[in-house]
């Protein structure tokens, strides 16, 4: 019987605290930065793509759900040529932003995703990608690569010696 | 035995290898980069480091080079030492200071040695800060992608291309800390087993250009465990796909076969299973209109009497269906007159009991080889790999009294220098392996078959001795004989390239006549395709019988599986033949002329989408499985579309319709010579702990993802009914049994190099096992195959040419010609003369002549080769353009630009 009455005051009392409920959607919550939610695919400073098919997010999903295909252009360069995330089974782990090489894939602080029809959850690159560097400004993998793809030339990167002349004894 | 201590623990182990090997063997993870299993060990890269006691007091020990030194008995060795640790991790970061950032645009990675060897030593974090140095890659032609900067310069590249397979065009350059491996200047690879770089080079230096176009990680690919289907020897691969196409195909060991290297042909051939021409559905050209394909099958198959026309590049099952569907008698081998009688004679002396009939690998070991009328480098690839080795190896016998180890391979190429292996050709052209050869014969055919008959006549007096040879030649066939008979494992090679059974006739008289008690001389066939061994075994008539038999009209319908006859006889008999049925039923996974031909065509699944048995030319039945279940659920194995055609004239229930395993029981009761076939690998119900053997690596990725563009929900994955793998992730993940091995990979070790987790010891056969089953050919009975006589001499014709068929490499095979990378390595078509009928006919290198074959004309440009006798004329065997020509063949050649 205290107990009850002891539990009434006490809900009593929270009437007067701060609401933590707040009127959604008139109001917006506050997210942080880094706040995991809707993933997309990044451009480098110069606006070129910055995936580069390399499989890792896609290996290190603990639900599998991201598949693509790497191509390349005519300079070498390797892009996705489709990018598929299925958001119904996304966990928003966060995993492939970690193992990204390229700072390409990121995942953003916007949950607005709801829909009504579980299909309309798959997101192709073209829902993927967006023009901004995201939250990781300034990296192109391109130029600290060692492989020249339209980017830079051969030894042209920021710690690079010009390609050896193999017909050189000169040490 | 010996006993060694390695971190105090007591092993024994075989004497005679050196540290690396042993410690491997016994499944102590000890990272490598220079040692190759097949190659051996040259020191070179310096990351095996262990420690050495000299006794077990020694407490300081010394750093050796592991594969540098032999086990010893009483030895104490530390693998885990600190110094040694250590050694190995920094020494891995000196190979890594010039290492470019590319693991991600690196087609290697996550099957990458030097990623799992870095990972292995524990170096983690780059502390090198100084400029890197870079290279300009090469353009190496249409198999291989070079990117230098990703060198660690443990020289296998070189080891492998110059040493191993011969090759010419590849080596290192520059010098210190400047060294290049690549070609004098930009240009194509030319040497027929390049594509073997992408797995020998530790890193990604040489990768595989075709996978490049359509890129996958070897961890996401559904895999199975294959064989080659592009020549007689039956290479193990295994193949790989992703999203409904097949990716690549890369070397499966087999000890008794390839081991560890296939060719170009094989591992870039596959494409064709990608074709945007494959037949995909099934087409009714039927009069009516708006018939399914269920009622125009049964409209056809239930009525009149069918005529099945097999195929030596289908599956013994398929092969076997449909001998089962229209009767024994009515089946005919679809392969010309003359090339049936050849393997019948080949099969004939394979089960005579006087020779031996080696494995591929045997053939490395042989002390004398005769070539007698093939080119096995472009007639049976891996043969002229295997043939090599034989001229390399065989000096070594003569080092085995000495100190050095066999494993020690600089050391002992240094104490051999330039000593080679007995190995003679006869071929009517220069091949590749004359370069090695110590002697060389080029001839007609007829004149090859009478050199041969010379040598058995040395051997043995009692053969006949072919009357008014030059003396020259007697001289060398003398030479021969007696090297020959002084050899331990002598080998013979021949087969059916030039369509000559005289010169196939002579290769057994030689091997009768070296014959001694127990002694028996190893005879090598080359067959024509992927199952001609196994096809001939059954023993059906061929297609000019099957022709024959059609004139008198009693077959109302002729069913032809997987073979395009137009390839197979002129043009003009193949019409009349197919004029001769009311319906013809063409199953086939390539359109082709006699697709187009059909009534209803039937699409089948290539090698990559079904299961099947082929028997390659030593008659060792290997399986191959499916790799990955086609989208389109028409393609099916041609097996199971001709099992379920039995619907309609048995009335057997579809559901009653058998299993890959049943038809194989069926097939060996059905034919004896078969037995052992069904053994070839585990059955359908094998299990291990209850699960089956994923065709997918653990880490397999976009399950939830790859089909949601159709549908959100994930379909349930294919089953497989026919074989013990399934098309999953799940499953057992310890070791397979060898023929069921659809990858290699072990923790640690993602690269290929994880094959010694897979073998008995380090570069030895599989555990279990090497696969395949030797065929016994009970039962067979070849009516005087043994029987022959000597030709006449070859004469120059006034009127007409003698020609030969050349094959290549790229370009004869039918199948791997429909590769892009292959058709761009294929010749065009061309005439090859001598120079003394070129000048009759006022041809010139390049001229464009005329060639009249029957009643089929071809121009063609000239190509010199003065090694050819006047009057014989060569010609590209097989290429797209210019098949349909019945071999041996003869031609009137004219310039008619005169
Ligand atoms: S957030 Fe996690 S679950 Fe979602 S795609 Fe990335 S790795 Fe997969
Ligand atoms: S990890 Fe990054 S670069 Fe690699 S495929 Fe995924 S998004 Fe692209
Ligand atoms: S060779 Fe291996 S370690 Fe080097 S970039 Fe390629 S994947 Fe990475
Ligand atoms: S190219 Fe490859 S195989 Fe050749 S030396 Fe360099 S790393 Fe070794
Ligand atoms: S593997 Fe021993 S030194 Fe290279």
């Amino acid at each position: 019987m205290i107990s009850l009455l002891r539990s009434i005051g006490l809900i009593f009392l929270h009437m007067f605290r701060k609401r933590e409920t707040i009127q959604y959607p008139e109001e917006k919550v506050v997210l942080h930065p880094r706040w995991r939610g809707r993933i997309v695919l990044t451009r480098d400073p110069d606006g070129g793509e910055r995936c580069v098919g390399c499989y890792l997010c896609a290996a290190a999903c603990p639900v599998d759900c991201i598949s693509l295909q790497a191509t390349e252009d005519e300079h070498g360069r390797r892009y996705p040529a489709f990018f598929r995330i299925n958001f119904s089974r996304c966990i928003f782990c966060g995993y492939c932003e970690e193992a990204c090489p390229t700072y390409a894939i990121q995942l953003t602080p916007d949950f607005e995703m709801g829909e009504y029809n579980r299909q309309n959850l798959v997101y192709e690159k073209e829902d993927l990608l967006i023009d901004s560097q995201g939250k990781y400004p300034g990296y192109n993998y391109y130029k600290v690569a060692g492989l020249s793809a339209g980017v830079k030339g051969k030894g042209e990167g920021a710690n690079e010696e010009p390609p050896v002349d193999i017909r050189s004894l000169i040490p | 035995m010996v006993r060694i201590y390695i971190d105090q623990k007591p092993y024994d182990v075989k004497p005679g290898k050196n540290l690396l090997e042993t410690c491997l063997t016994l499944g102590l993870d000890l990272p490598y980069f220079c040692w190759h299993p097949a190659m051996g060990s040259v020191g070179a890269c310096r990351q095996c480091a262990v420690k050495v006691f000299k006794d077990e007091n020694d407490k300081a020990g010394r750093l050796v080079m592991a594969c540098m030194e032999g086990v010893r008995d009483n030895m104490y060795l530390s693998v885990n030492d600190t110094v040694a640790h250590d050694f190995r991790s920094q020494n891995i970061e000196w190979l890594m200071s010039n290492h470019p950032h590319d693991c991600a645009v690196c087609d290697e990675g996550g099957s990458c040695h030097l990623q799992d060897m870095t990972v292995m030593t524990g170096h983690a974090y780059r502390r090198f800060r100084f400029p890197k140095r870079t290279y300009q890659n090469q353009y190496l032609g249409p198999f291989l992608h070079h990117e230098m900067n990703r060198c660690i310069q443990c020289y296998r590249c070189v080891r492998f291309y110059k040493d191993y397979a011969g090759g010419k065009d590849l080596d290192v350059f520059a010098a210190h800390n400047h060294v290049y491996f690549g070609r004098e200047k930009d240009g194509v690879l030319e040497n027929e087993f390049s594509g073997n770089l992408a797995e020998v080079c530790p890193t990604g230096v040489f990768t595989d250009k075709t996978l490049r176009e359509h890129y996958t990680r070897k961890w996401d690919m559904t895999m199975a465990p294959s064989v080659c289907q592009h020549c007689s020897l039956g290479c193990n691969i295994i193949a790989g796909e992703r999203y409904g196409a097949l990716r690549q195909i890369t070397n499966r060991f087999n000890g008794a076969v390839n081991g560890y290297f296939i060719c170009d042909r094989g591992r870039y051939g596959y494409e064709f299973v990608n074709d945007p021409d494959r037949v995909r559905q099934p087409v009714i050209h039927a009069e009516k209109e708006g018939r399914n394909l269920f009622e125009s099958l049964s409209g056809i198959l239930t009525e009149g009497k069918l005529i099945g026309i097999g195929s030596p590049r289908a599956s013994l099952e398929a092969n076997f269906a449909l001998r089962r569907l229209v009767g024994e008698e009515n089946f005919y081998q679809g392969i010309p007159e003359n090339e049936a009688e050849l393997l019948r004679k080949i099969l004939a002396i394979q089960h005579s009991g006087h020779v031996h009939t080696p494995s591929l690998k045997e053939t490395e070991y042989a002390d004398v080889t005769l070539v007698l009328g093939e080119d096995p480098t472009n007639s049976a690839p891996r043969l002229a790999l295997a043939l090599r080795q034989a001229v390399r190896t065989k000096p070594l016998e003569d080092i085995a009294g000495s100190n050095i180890p066999l494993w020690n391979d600089a050391a002992i190429r240094e104490m051999i220098q330039d000593e080679k292996g007995e190995l003679f050709m006869a071929y009517p052209v220069n091949t590749k392996l004359d370069e090695i050869a110590s002697g060389a014969l080029h001839a007609a055919p007829e004149d090859i078959a009478r050199f041969g008959f010379a040598i058995a006549h040395f051997i043995d007096g009692h053969a006949p001795v072919p009357e008014g040879m030059e003396p020259q030649t007697l001289e060398s066939a003398r030479r021969v004989a007696d090297l020959l008979e002084k050899a331990e494992r002598p080998l013979i090679v021949s087969g059916t390239t030039l369509f000559n059974g005289d010169i196939i006739q002579a290769a057994y008289q030689i091997g009768q006549a070296l014959e001694k008690g127990e002694r028996k001389a190893a005879l090598c066939f080359v067959l024509p395709e992927c199952n001609s061994a196994g096809l001939a075994l059954m023993q059906a008539p061929s297609l000019a019988m099957a022709m024959k038999a059609a004139e008198t009209g009693k077959f109302a319908t002729a069913v032809v599986l997987e073979n395009d006859l137009y390839r197979r006889a002129e043009r003009s008999e193949v019409d009349r033949f197919f004029s001769t049925f009311e319906n013809c039923i063409v199953l086939d996974h390539l359109e082709n002329d006699t697709a187009r031909r059909a009534t209803v065509l039937i699409p089948t699944a290539t090698f990559a989408e079904g299961e099947g048995t082929l028997v390659n030319n030593e008659e060792r039945a290997q399986r191959f499985f499916q790799v990955f279940m086609p989208k389109n659920e028409h393609i099916r194995e041609s097996w199971r579309w001709l099992d379920e055609f039995r619907q309609f004239r048995d009335g057997s229930r579809p559901d009653e319709l058998r299993e890959l395993d049943n038809l194989l029981e069926e097939l060996v009761s059905a034919m004896p010579q078969f037995k052992g076939a069904e053994m070839a690998a585990p059955l359908s119900d094998f299990r291990i702990n209850g699960q089956r053997i994923p065709r997918e690596p653990h880490r397999f990725s976009g399950r939830t993802a790859m089909l949601a563009n159709v549908a959100v929900s994930e379909p349930k994955p294919p089953e497989d009914t026919d074989s013990p793998l399934s098309f999953t992730m799940e499953g057992y993940r310890g070791l397979p049994p060898a023929p069921l091995t659809p990858f290699y990979w072990s923790p640690g070790w993602n690269s290929g190099q994880s094959m010694h987790k897979y073998q008995s010891e380090a570069g030895g056969s599989l555990r279990g096992g090497d696969p395949g089953v030797r065929l016994s050919g009970d039962g067979v009975h070849f009516s005087n195959g043994l029987q022959g006589t000597i030709p006449s001499a070859f004469k120059r014709q006034d009127n007409e040419m003698a020609l030969v068929p050349l094959p290549h490499i790229f370009g004869s095979d039918e199948l791997s010609v429909r590769s892009s990378s292959v058709e761009g390595r294929s010749p065009r078509a061309y005439i090859a003369l001598s120079s003394l009928d070129a000048e009759r006919l006022h041809a010139a290198e390049g001229s464009i002549l005329q060639m009249r074959i029957g009643g089929q004309v071809f121009d063609l440009p000239v190509t010199l080769k003065n090694e050819l006798p006047e009057g014989l004329a060569g010609l590209p065997y097989n290429l797209p353009s210019m098949s349909g020509i019945t071999w041996p063949a003869k031609g009137v050649l004219t310039n008619t630009a005169l």
